[in-house]
């Protein structure tokens, strides 16, 4: 109880904060609207206004649960108009991508840790990688790919995950050094190999560090295949849908289409931290 | 003879020059002998060890181990080292953790399993194998890391200070039992200590060495029996090399 309370509180919070700004930012066109056609607007009429309109400035709380209850329940799910649709093409080449990213960052951070060159050179250039913004890349990537008659899922998938193989490779660099000196020095009284020492001792101590980077990873994958999804005129994933709401000014189709993007990106992070408290907990990290 | 040193000498190269680890370290181990070094902390006690271990490699004079380098005796699996902390790996059951070196080392399947056994049941712990780390007191767990280091069956067994984060009531008991243990398997054992009393009651041989640098003050051969109860310490003999074995430590310390 003492845990629901201040998270309800903060929600009533954002959702006053909401209506009020709903009111103030789509008065204008309300009062646009009577002036027009020469009539009064009392503050009750006024109010109601402010939250029935088709295209607002900004749409009511209630107005985005619609236009999100109608995407997800109100429409067969192969329909192009479902939510659930949309977000199934998102999540399929979110989930490429991930899958890709991690691989990437993973080999990346055993090579570092292994070699001395790949140490001094590689971490500069996977920074650089990150100050470069996505949107000047994504579309890019998409126009060369489709060129080359690559669409569809991989073109999405890679740029999910360039995002992605960051905070894995960051990560995984500083799991796989976190044995400290005895526990190296253990394995070479044995005469282990480096390969042994990977398998045997670095990479089950990094699991820890893993999954903290596993969490930022999807999200970035996430964001890339939203990203990916703007450009080249796509017509499926929540990206298309953010994009051809904003062609037509449905600002309750985009708003529904973030909402619907942060509840994917809520729950694949919720997965992972499942996935984590049950792995930590059968390794002896934590009791 | 088991482990061999003349003249064996080790300088690291710091900010501040070189500081001289070891210094001239002349050293005779016997199969059977049980040596414990002592000395104030920075007189080179664990560098020595480590040097026996191959963890370090001097700069000076000659060191073998079964009559091969330090190296090449690590290669051949002539030692167990036991470590101030168990270490053990958390994901790992007592067994699992026992196993490691094994499976390092690629011992068959069914081997592993008996030898893990052999040396559970050596160190007392017979019922605890599918146990993990955290269910074990502090003791318990020091005991699966010597467990760990007897079961690929080396002559050697070298100790840094492997008792020295437990309290004295457990650490009295463990040395019983390690003294048990050696009469028993016969090893070669190397111990590293910064109590006297240990090192007397464990000892066939007491190496006091002294800082700065770090070098061999005294060797003392302890005329003691080697099957040793536990109020031996209370005789005139015990107390006779203790003091010798303090007044070597207060010598090798006048210098500074």
């Amino acid at each position: 109880m003492n845990r629901v309370l201040p998270v309800l509180t903060v929600l009533f919070a954002i959702l006053v904060i909401w209506y009020g700004a709903a009111v103030i930012l789509n008065r204008a066109w309300v009062l646009d609207q009577a002036a027009r056609s020469g009539t009064e607007v009392g503050f009750g009429q006024m109010l109601h206004e402010t939250m029935t309109q088709e295209r607002p400035v900004l749409p009511a709380p209630h107005q985005v649960a619609k236009g999100l209850w109608d995407g997800i329940a109100g429409q067969k799910i192969t329909s192009k108009r479902s939510l659930v649709w949309h977000a199934g093409v998102t999540l399929s080449a979110t989930l490429a991508g991930f899958a890709l990213g991690t691989a990437a960052g993973l080999l990346l951070a055993i090579g570092i840790v292994h070699n001395r060159a790949m140490d001094m050179s590689v971490m500069p250039w996977a920074i650089a990688s990150q100050t470069i913004p996505i949107l000047a890349i994504a579309p890019m990537v998409i126009v060369v790919l489709a060129s080359l008659g690559i669409k569809g899922l991989l073109p999405k998938a890679l740029i999910a995950a360039y995002l992605s193989f960051f905070p894995v490779l960051v990560g995984m660099v500083k799991g796989l050094r976190a044995p400290d000196g005895m526990q190296l020095d253990l394995l070479r009284t044995y005469s282990a190999s480096q390969g042994q020492t990977l398998r045997m001792l670095r990479l089950p101590s990094s699991v820890p560090y893993l999954f903290a980077s596993l969490k930022v990873g999807i999200a970035a994958a996430l964001v890339g295949t939203i990203v990916a999804e703007l450009p080249a005129g796509a017509t499926a994933g929540l990206g298309a849908r953010l994009l051809s709401g904003s062609y037509y000014g449905q600002t309750i189709q985009i708003w529904a289409a973030l909402f619907a993007a942060a509840i994917l990106a809520a729950v694949l992070v919720m997965l992972i931290g499942a996935a984590e408290r049950a792995t930590l907990k059968r390794m002896g990290f934590v009791r | 003879m088991v482990i061999e040193a003349r003249h064996l000498n080790l300088t690291f190269p710091t900010d501040d020059g070189p500081v001289h680890a070891l210094k001239d370290v002349d050293l005779i181990v016997e199969a059977g002998d049980f040596v414990s070094f002592i000395g104030p902390s920075g007189c080179g006690k664990t560098t020595l060890l480590r040097c026996i271990a191959a963890l370090e490699t001097p700069t000076g004079g000659s060191l073998t181990v079964r009559g091969m380098t330090a190296d090449a005796a690590r290669q051949a699996r002539s030692y167990g080292y036991v470590f101030q902390a168990a270490g053990l790996y958390p994901w790992r059951t007592i067994a699992g953790n026992i196993r490691l070196p094994l499976e390092i080392m690629g011992y068959p399947k069914a081997e592993q399993a008996e030898r893990v056994q052999a040396v559970l049941d050596l160190v007392e712990l017979g019922q605890f194998g599918r146990k993990f780390p955290w269910q074990l007191s502090g003791g318990m767990q020091q005991r699966a890391s010597i467990a760990r280091a007897l079961a690929f069956d080396a002559g050697i067994l070298l100790m840094d200070e492997p008792f020295g984060a437990l309290d004295e009531i457990v650490r009295d008991r463990l040395n019983e039992e390690l003294l048990r243990l050696w009469q028993r398997t016969g090893k070669t054992i190397v111990f590293v200590t910064h109590s006297i009393p240990e090192a007397v009651y464990l000892s066939t041989k007491i190496v006091v060495m002294s800082p700065r640098p770090g070098r061999i003050a005294k060797v003392i051969e302890s005329p003691l029996p080697r099957v040793r109860p536990l109020d031996i310490r209370d005789t005139p003999e015990f107390i006779r090399i203790a003091h010798e074995v303090r007044e070597s430590l207060h010598e090798g310390g006048r210098h500074d």
